[in-house]
């Protein structure tokens, strides 16, 4: 048994299965992200007016990931109009750079969240803020009673607010020229080192440390998993999947527009990501 | 290799894959320019920021996915995703607006 | 079941459809990993009803608590307590277990009984066949559609087995509520459902697909059956409302285990204590979001039942079924209207009037083309040879009890009335009259009307009509009561059935009175509860022993129909048709002046 239109289009909706399949597929992702977006737009417009984090994030980093996945967008369609124009090896070259443009994207991903989750606020029990990225953690970690032991002390470099800057909502405001401008004086980095028993609490900035990581930490994170996931089936095809290029070489063709399809609407979600998250 | 009418002379369109290309890199340096300029008014700088979003998001749906000449059945598809998407978001956004503020500041 | 012997199997052609060949496919690739869809529909089909029964029981255990609260349940209750230990200590069903098995009958009932039986089960066996396809679009994925839903499924019930047991937030697990519950329950849920939200994604894709690629030539849009039609609208409904569910469940996961506070808002008090929460987020968007799926959702329920009950009226009542078109029609107006009326379940959320009244009249505009289908329906009646089959029965209980379910829906619709309805028994009593009585009849009708074409025998007519006869009054008795119940203000999710409610003086006041009536009622609802389960007992004799011993059937169309499922081998065998099909007429063409017959097949070229 066949099942008709797997390689041809059909006469009344000029349209191959598979090609119908993916944009009914991306229909649907279309509100999942749409969902997301929404959620973000109503915990951003619903917060507290002042609370919503400004600059947490390495614009010059997310710029250059934006360029990645802009020119991997580009060497997947060019990859499919070289199969198109009958040039198979051109289009394992292209779609080679298509495959290190995801690659990288995960990378500088992970180096990101790497930052993010080595970056700690700590607050004392006076009340003073220490915020800055983790040196190192001394002593302690060992197992009593099955539980970890804390740390002596933390060892952190950043900068030190005052005990009312908190209340005045400055330590919201980590941006910090921002703070500068908003306590009249000059913040210096340096190393502070902070002995357990004098801080109250202690995180750093993973998804639990206020709504817009939150949201940031869920919807990159789901992002990446679609680069993951289309980065996968995109190396299947242009590697072990390539015999096929001999034996049904339209076939082929069309999988590798499919594949792209997807590959495009990843860029689009991040089309969008990148200004929200990490701009407005 | 026989082709069909949804897709027509590929060799030229190569140039129109560059031009999108160039295109998105020039809107995302615009973007982050913007950015750095810190216009007066946050709203300003959300509606360009969203603006070059939404005309990057249309080159690449347009020309990379091809929308630009597709069949009358995605675009089908397609209308009535954006409608059900515009409502989820638009209500919900307005029937947060049209509720009254929580009682604890 | 009988394998057919014929391989359908075209060696000719080019382009082979997928990497594995079925030239012998053996015993685990023909029923177990099977990618053909009348495999995977009756997959489904045994899955789900075994999933129906099981939510059926967790209900009988919460009437028995309900009725005779903190008495042991007699014969099952020591067994509960032996293996869910103290949550039902001492053979009782504790308000914790109750809330979980509350929970986990809604969620079975919805997603795991009714879509998977009316949809996938029906949609898979029948669609293809209907519009003369091989099969579905994509095999492969329509395989992992089920075996994601399986998954799902297994979650679910093992949860009941985790420290803590299964998820008690309700079936809707409205936030905070069910993630400050501080079990892994929920948990549970949430990665359950996003294995059953993928296995419709799969399956809805694939729906859509088949119907608008593979439909037979001359089979014109306005030529499909009914049931295909609902069955597309449903797909879609699936397609674009399931993954705000998905987006909702990914975020309520991270509350639960990444300790983010989407929907927890800034000062919320768990245990009498501050939460050590960042803060900042919205318990609404979480209701926005599940309503966004969930209204839907309940189309998503009745649409394949409606389309099951035009099937099986059009062929018994022998004549054309009224206003194919406007049926046609209003059910593409129902599909994209279901998307703009969620709010109507968040009336009492706080809503602002503007915002309220506008949902309030989309609510009222869907209403309508609800009507006109069961308008059309009834008038389908008129004037027919009406064939009094177990089948039909059914399908004409169906009428008025989704009639009954309809139109107390209006009064929840309304945002002044729901002020006082809201969250009662009355709430209740509606929608199980459109998904019990309602859906439920429909797709027993289903299953007595193609259980031939399936297994190529009938099922007993004598045991289905006792079957339909103690359902009917049954289900009558459980739910309109409960109208009553929730009318005098009784809330629903109480694990005493209200008892500690209860103004037992009768010359307290009117209001005390009352309840007292009000609660009493609660004993006769559980009884009418367990003998409903009685009533189903033929059925489940029926359904076995007709696959050995029903009446067999003579042709591949035992029932006279005109659609194409009826064209085929009985049972068909794997690719469907024997010989290519070609489709001539409208699909149903009964009882046409002047034709040689009393029905006109679809691809029957001529009227003689
Ligand atoms: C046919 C026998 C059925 C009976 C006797 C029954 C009975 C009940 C009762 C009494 C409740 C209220 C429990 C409470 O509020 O404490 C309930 C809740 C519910 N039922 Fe059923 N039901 C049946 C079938 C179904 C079916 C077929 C469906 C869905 C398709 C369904 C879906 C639900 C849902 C969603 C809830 C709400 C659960 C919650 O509060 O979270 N039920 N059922
Ligand atoms: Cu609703």
């Amino acid at each position: 048994m066949d099942i008709p239109y797997t390689v041809m289009p059909r006469r009344d909706t000029g349209l191959y299965n598979a090609k119908l399949g993916i944009w009914l597929f991306l229909a649907s992702e279309v509100m999942l992200f749409g969902a997301l977006f929404s959620s973000y737009i109503l915990l951003r417009v619903g917060s507290y007016p002042g609370v919503w984090p400004h600059g947490l994030l390495n614009v010059p980093v997310g710029t250059v990931n934006t360029l990645v996945l802009i020119c991997s967008s580009v060497t997947v369609v060019l990859g499919w109009a070289a199969l198109k124009a009958n040039q198979f090896a051109k289009y394992r070259k292209i779609q080679a750079i298509t495959l290190a443009c995801a690659g990288m994207f995960c990378c500088i991903k992970s180096y990101e969240y790497y930052d993010k989750f080595t970056h700690y606020e700590v607050i004392l029990k006076d009340g003073r803020v220490i915020d800055g990225h983790l040196v190192e953690k001394v002593g302690g970690g060992q197992l009593v009673d099955g539980r970890r032991q804390p740390p002596e002390a933390i060892v952190i470099h950043g900068v030190e607010f005052p005990a009312d800057a908190k209340a005045a909502g400055m330590a919201k405001v980590p941006l910090i020229h921002n703070l500068e401008k908003a306590s009249g004086h000059h913040l210096e980095h340096k190393e502070f080192r902070i002995p357990w028993s004098d801080t109250k609490k202690v995180q750093n900035y993973g998804p639990w440390h206020n709504t817009y990581l939150a949201i940031y930490f869920t919807m990159t994170g789901l992002h990446a998993l679609h680069v993951i996931g289309g980065a996968l089936v995109i190396g299947w095809i242009w590697g072990p999947g390539a015999a096929m290029w001999k034996s049904d070489p339209e076939r082929y063709t069309n999988r590798v527009e499919v594949s792209g399809l997807f590959w495009h609407f990843v860029d689009l979600v991040w089309i969008f990501l990148f200004p929200i998250l990490y701009l407005l | 290799m026989s082709d069909n009418k949804a897709h027509h002379g590929h060799g030229d369109h190569s140039k129109t894959y560059w031009l999108v290309f160039f295109a998105l890199i020039i809107g995302t340096i615009v973007t982050v320019g913007a950015y750095f300029i810190h216009f007066d008014t946050i709203f300003l700088t959300i509606a360009l920021a969203l603006a070059i979003a939404s005309v990057k998001a249309s080159l690449v749906a347009g020309w990379f996915m091809h929308l630009a000449s597709e069949q009358r059945m995605i675009y089908t598809i397609l209308g009535f995703t954006a409608f059900f998407f515009l409502g989820m978001m638009l209500l919900t956004i307005w029937a947060m607006q049209d509720t009254p503020k929580p009682i604890f500041p | 079941m009988s394998q057919s012997t014929k391989t359908a199997h075209a060696p000719a052609h080019g382009a082979h459809h997928s990497g594995g060949d079925h030239h012998d496919p053996g015993f685990w690739r023909t029923y177990v990993f099977s990618t053909d869809h009348k495999v995977i529909g009756i997959q489904y089909g045994v899955s789900s009803l075994i999933f129906l029964f099981m939510g059926f029981l967790l209900m009988l255990a919460m009437r028995w608590q309900i009725a005779w609260p903190n008495q042991p349940i007699p014969v099952v209750g020591p067994l509960l307590e032996a293996v869910l230990g103290q949550p039902a200590s001492g053979g009782v069903l504790g308000a914790d277990l109750y809330n979980s098995f509350g929970a986990m009958h809604g969620t079975i009932m919805v997603f795991l009984g009714v879509v998977p039986l009316g949809f996938a089960a029906f949609g898979n066996y029948l669609v293809p066949l209907q519009i003369g396809a091989p099969d579905m679009t994509f095999p492969r994925i329509n395989m992992a559609s089920f075996w994601s839903f399986l998954v799902g499924g297994l979650i679910m019930m093992v949860s009941f087995f985790i420290p803590g047991g299964a998820a008690q937030g309700g079936w809707t697990s409205y936030s905070p509520l069910a993630t400050s519950i501080p079990t892994d329950g929920q948990t549970y849920w949430i990665i359950g459902m996003v294995f059953l939200i993928t296995s419709s994604l799969l399956g809805s894709v694939n729906f859509i697909a088949t119907v608008i690629q593979l439909r037979a030539p001359g089979m014109g849009w306005m030529r499909m059956p009914f049931f295909t039609w609902a069955q597309f609208v449903t797909a879609f409904i699936l397609l674009l409302a399931f993954p705000p569910l998905e987006a909702a469940a990914v975020l309520q996961l991270m509350d639960k285990v990444a300790g983010t506070s989407f929907y927890l808002p800034t000062g919320l008090i768990t245990g009498g204590k501050l939460a050590d929460i960042s803060g900042g987020g919205s318990p609404l968007l979480w209701q926005h979001l599940f309503w966004f799926l969930a209204h839907p959702e309940v189309y998503v329920l009745i649409l394949p039942a409606m389309g099951i009950v035009g099937e099986v009226i059009a062929n018994n009542s022998r004549k054309p079924i009224f206003g194919y078109r406007s049926l046609v029609y209003s059910v593409l107006a129902v599909g994209f209207i279901s998307f703009i009326v969620w709010a109507h379940h968040m009336y009492l959320t706080g809503m602002g009037t503007k915002i309220s009244t506008f949902f309030q009249t989309t609510t009222m505009i869907i209403s309508v083309p609800s009507v006109i289908i069961l308008t059309c329906l009834f008038l389908s009646l008129w004037g027919g040879s009406i064939r009094f089959n177990s089948a039909m029965l059914f399908s004409l209980a169906f009428l008025p009890m989704f009639g009954i379910g309809g139109l107390t829906g209006l009064p929840l619709g309304f945002n002044f009335s729901d002020i006082h309805l809201h969250d009662s028994y009355y709430v209740i009593a509606h929608f199980h009259y459109v998904v019990a009585p309602g859906s439920i009849f429909a797709l027993f009708a289903g299953v007595y009307y193609w259980y031939p074409k399936a297994t190529g025998r009938k099922m007993n007519e004598l045991l289905g009509k006792i079957h339909f006869a103690g359902s009917f009054v049954f289900m009558n008795l459980i739910f309109f009561p409960m109208f009553a119940q929730g009318i005098a203000g009784m809330s629903r999710r109480m694990s005493d059935g209200g008892a500690s409610y209860m103004v037992s003086d009768a010359t307290a006041d009117v209001v005390g009175r009352l309840a007292k009536s009000v609660i009493d009622a609660n004993v006769g609802i559980s009884v009418a509860a367990f003998l409903l389960g009685v009533s189903q007992i033929p059925f489940i004799i029926n359904f076995f022993m007709s696959m050995f011993r029903g009446e067999k059937v003579t042709s591949d169309n035992p029932w006279d129909a005109t659609t194409l499922e009826w064209q085929t081998p009985t049972p068909p065998p794997h690719g469907n048709f024997t010989e290519s099909i070609k489709v001539y007429r409208g699909p149903y063409e009964y009882s046409v002046p002047g034709a040689a017959r009393d029905f006109l097949p679809q691809n029957q070229p001529s009227r003689a």
